[in-house]
């Protein structure tokens, strides 16, 4: 038996087998009570995704949507690369052709008016494609102004997006997911834990009937917003989308009015995903916070079934903490890596990670066609171009004919109609290891600091990046490893590595900039990695003295800053003292402690931020 | 066209709909450009200017919604040869705030051949665009920064000349395009070319409400108004009608504001302790100012006027400075602060 409300089954609690690894069928039984709000009210809830592998429990789940969805509601597939006038609605051609007079086409969006799209492996659609969707998630309908043709359709649609993404760096676009109600993970679950849902489509059509009418009350809508600013959710749509999944969770449990278990079921399903920060309120230091690791999951089922079997427990609570409880519960395990990585993200600017996105006209992949002449590298798009040439014919024939020309052309083609191909690459991103080869800590440092550049160029392989690396001590910098692709060349040049001196850190700050800057000069984009404990020693002159040095440093540090370059510092003493973090601070770069780290852990922190 | 959310009904955010009533008192003002966090209600703001902005007077008859008031050099061809017969007859008309979607095609935009009379009559004709649409009134794009680039010439070229060339298929149209660009946008999406930036008279910075009461008060409103739209639109109908006064008003005293030369000082001086670009930044601070007095019904600008509007009239034309890590709009208080401050 499934309890809608709590999202918790009440025989898990004893069975013997699970002993030992973490039971994800509480889990399951949100995703199925996601699919079932999401049923009763797909266009209001705005959006589900699902993230997972393709699989038999993601089939599970897609069979259940599909039955509990109203039969009658419109429901179309978007492939992964559809034209934006399939989407959209443009100029049919053929049609037009034929019945010589404009034909516009209906598009999928227009098509699934009322209903539901369904995007398939949406982690990888464009930011175009995105934008479309999100343009009709917010007005209802969608506005067509292309190929001569003026239109306003409505397009009131709830989105399914599959997410195949399989590491951080494969997501839904940020635009998308802001609007949708629901975020869902089904990748830990296993087969055996999904099992059957009791919800069944009249629950769901009665449900929508009710649904116009359920009450909410102030202290309701408080409790959610308060919820949303404790676990750091800024953007209000979600406060608006969490109000609306309780309202539909009120309908489907057949009362005329959001209770509070209303409030935590919307909560745990719309507001914790997006948690940015663990509530702790006898700990109101921020920084303290953002260290401590989140509660292991166990725990909070621990806690959950504690509350099943102790209601009266719980009554004693005051309300909002219940509800903070029911979604901190629900907070996904790996927030403190999400964190950091969305602070890089945030300092970065721009939502992609591989590389900056170049558009051009020259290399890449195609990216649609604009209005143009060939040459100076650009390309003529032929079918692109008779497209456009094909319903003027009549006209220009006509034109002929009235001027005399005699001669036969048979697809007149003029130079308005010319097509290029715009190409869209993405640069090539170089990261750039800065490592403090001084003093007595300077071969671990190195070290790992070289499994780190191996890990990641064996990596960069299939992505086509470049690793650098620059050794700081004693008197100067000194680039070891020039930008490479190569794993060869990596070991070789790595090979020996000296340490030990003073530590010029100006001169490698200096240096990392310059290196960066060539990188970013050629197009490229450059990330900074710096290993320091953030004590510099030696200064700009190669002549020793704690106190210019440290001047130094910081002066480097605001030169590098106004570069805007993505950095890193990682601190890898084992006691981490400010000087590292201020370093940081000045350069304009993320901050990171990572005592006693090894190869792997740098280059798992340096693939979160490239 | 779906029901737009009434402007007096926005919560908070007070500088956005500072800079949007400015630029709807003054259209010389450049545009606005609104950046900022999802889910703070931008575009939700632009959409709302549409009812709220008083009716204007144009040509009876005319597509491009040519000023009967305007002198030759603003008018269309059929409203010049129009004129030469005769005085141009007048209708009242809404002020356009015309949608620029994402996708749209360059065709679309500048305007092109009608297809249709090509294709049934065999007839070269011109179909205006967005851009003939939105003379006079407003040009909204929303997600600014994903727009294509070549798109984004054209419209830089038409902004800066007030007049849309179209040369195609051996048709050669003229016509006036003034409009006011508006555009939104997450910085996170990507950063805006320094071209564009420039054209946007003012820009606002967003974010999202922290504290619970406006929080809890924009969802509120926000499923009020989902729930029955037109009822929560009569709502507000007064506290609407009083802003469009509020606008009228200010469009009607705008012409005799004063600017006291002690505040034009204080203008440059600002500009000065900032270093902003070029004069442009001068020109739009004192222009807004202006319009915020008119708004607020004052006869000349004070410093007070300028304090208002100097964060979004300069924040986007600071150079980075080496020195200084702080970001552009508390830059702009401080300098604020140094020379007005008591």
């Amino acid at each position: 038996m499934t309890d809608p409300m709590t999202g918790s089954t009440t025989d898990q609690t004893t069975d013997p087998n699970r002993a030992g690894l973490p039971d994800n069928s509480a889990r399951w039984d949100d995703a199925c009570l996601a699919a079932a709000l999401f049923a009763v009210d797909p266009v209001g809830s705005g959006g589900i995704s699902v993230r997972a592998l393709p699989g038999p429990v993601r089939d599970l789940w897609m069979e259940l949507l599909r039955e509990l969805l109203p039969p009658d509601l419109p429901f179309r597939r978007i492939p992964l690369h559809i034209a934006d006038g399939r989407l959209l609605g443009g100029l049919d051609l053929a049609a037009t052709l034929h019945a010589g007079r404009p034909v516009a086409e209906r598009g999928l969006l227009a098509e699934a008016d009322g209903g539901v799209v369904q995007l398939a492996m949406a982690e990888r659609i464009g930011r175009s494609t995105a934008a479309y969707l999100s343009a009709a998630l917010d007005n209802g309908e969608i506005q067509v102004e292309r190929d001569g043709i003026t239109a306003r359709t409505s397009a009131r649609v709830g989105v399914v997006a599959l997410d195949e993404g399989a590491n951080e760096e494969e997501q839904v676009p940020h635009t998308l997911l802001d609007r949708f109600a629901f975020l869902l993970d089904l990748g830990d679950i296993r087969y055996r834990e999904a099992l059957a849902s009791d919800f069944d489509p009249s629950q769901i059509q009665s449900a929508r009937r009710r649904l116009g009418e359920i009450e909410i009350d102030e202290e309701a809508i408080e409790m959610l917003c308060g919820t949303a600013l404790a676990l750091g959710v800024d953007s209000l749509r979600s406060s608006i989308a969490a109000l609306r999944v309780a309202r539909s969770s009120a309908a489907l449990a057949g009362r005329d009015r959001v209770e509070s278990a209303d409030v935590s079921a919307a909560a745990r399903l719309v507001l914790a995903p997006r948690a940015t920060r663990i509530p702790m309120p006898e700990q109101p230091d921020e920084e303290q916070q953002a260290e401590e690791p989140p509660p292991p999951p166990e725990d909070n089922q621990d806690e959950q079934k504690d509350q099943d079997q102790t209601p009266q427990q719980e009554l004693d609570k005051p309300l909002e903490e219940q509800v903070l409880e029911a979604a901190q519960a629900a907070i996904p395990p790996n927030l403190l890596a999400m964190l950091q990585m969305g602070a890089m993200r945030q300092r970065s600017k721009s939502s992609g990670k591989s590389g900056a996105i170049q558009s051009g006209s020259l290399r890449g992949r195609p990216a649609g066609t604009r209005r143009g002449e060939p040459g100076a590298g650009a390309r003529l798009n032929v079918i692109d171009t008779l497209r456009v040439a094909a319903p003027w014919q009549r006209l220009r024939r006509q034109e002929r004919a009235e001027k005399g020309s005699e001669s036969e052309v048979l697809v007149e083609v003029r130079r308005d109609d010319f097509r290029i191909t715009r190409y869209r690459q993405r640069s090539e991103t170089t990261t750039i290891f800065v490592v403090d080869a001084s003093g007595s800590a300077a071969l671990h440092r190195l070290a790992e600091a070289k499994g780190a550049v191996e890990l990641l160029l064996a990596d960069c392989y299939v992505r086509r990046d470049r690793v650098a690396m620059i050794a700081f001590r004693g008197p100067r910098a000194e680039i070891l490893l020039p930008p490479t692709r190569s794993l060869v060349r990596a070991k070789r040049g790595l090979a020996s590595l000296p340490g030990g001196g003073g530590t010029p850190l100006a001169a490698g700050i200096d240096a990392a900039l310059a290196l960066a800057d060539g990188v970013t000069r050629r197009g490229g984009t450059a990330v900074v990695i710096l290993l320091t404990d953030g004590r510099a020693n030696v200064n700009r002159d190669g002549i020793g003295g704690r106190a210019q040095a440290a001047e130094d440093a910081l002066a480097s540090a605001r030169a590098f800053r106004v570069a805007e370059l993505k950095a890193l510092v990682v601190d890898m003493s084992p006691r981490p003292r400010p000087d590292a973090e201020n370093l940081a601070r000045e350069m304009g770069a993320v901050y990171l402690p990572l005592p006693h780290a090894d190869a792997r852990a740098l280059s798992g922190a340096v693939q979160a931020v490239t | 066209m779906p029901l737009a959310f009434p402007f007096s009904a926005i919560v908070a955010q007070e500088e956005m709909k500072l800079a949007i009533l400015i630029a709807a008192t003054d259209q010389s003002i450049g545009g606005v450009l609104a950046f900022g966090d999802r889910g703070t209600g931008k575009s939700t703001a632009i959409r709302a200017l549409a009812a709220l902005l008083p009716a204007m007077r144009v040509v009876d008859r005319c597509t491009y919604n040519c000023d009967p008031d305007a002198p030759d050099s603003g008018l269309c061809e059929q409203c010049r040869e129009r004129k030469a017969s005769g005085p141009l007859k007048a209708r009242k008309a809404q002020v356009p705030v015309v949608d620029l979607p994402l996708g749209a095609t360059e065709d679309r935009v500048i305007g092109a051949l009608d297809l249709e009379k090509a294709l049934t009559r065999g007839e070269k004709a011109f179909e205006p665009g967005l851009l003939a649409r939105a003379h006079r009134g407003f040009l909204y794009i929303d997600e600014v920064n994903l727009l294509e680039d070549h798109l984004v010439d054209s419209l830089l070229d038409v902004a800066a000349s007030g007049e849309n060339v179209v040369e195609r298929e051996g048709l050669s149209v003229r016509h006036p395009a003034k409009f006011v660009l508006v555009g939104s946008g997450n910085p996170e999406e990507g950063e805006l070319r320094p071209q564009l930036l420039d054209r946007f008279g003012l820009s606002v910075e967003i974010s999202t409400p922290q504290d619970l009461k406006s929080r809890v008060q924009v969802v509120r409103l926000r499923d009020d108004f989902e729930r029955d739209p037109q009822a929560f639109i009569d709502k507000y109908k007064r506290k609407d009608g009083k802003v469009r006064r509020q606008i009228l008003n200010a469009k009607e005293r705008l012409p005799n504001v004063e600017v006291p030369d002690a505040a034009l000082e204080r203008a440059s001086e600002l500009c000065m302790k900032l270093g902003t670009d070029g004069l442009r930044g001068e020109l739009t601070l004192i222009r807004a100012a202006r319009a915020f007095a008119a708004l607020e019904g004052d006869e000349s600008v004070t410093d007070e006027h300028l304090k208002r509007v100097a964060p979004p009239a300069l924040r986007h034309r600071l150079r980075r400075n080496v020195l200084d890590d702080a970001g552009s709009t508390t830059r702009v208080e401080r300098a604020i602060e140094e020379l007005f401050g008591e």
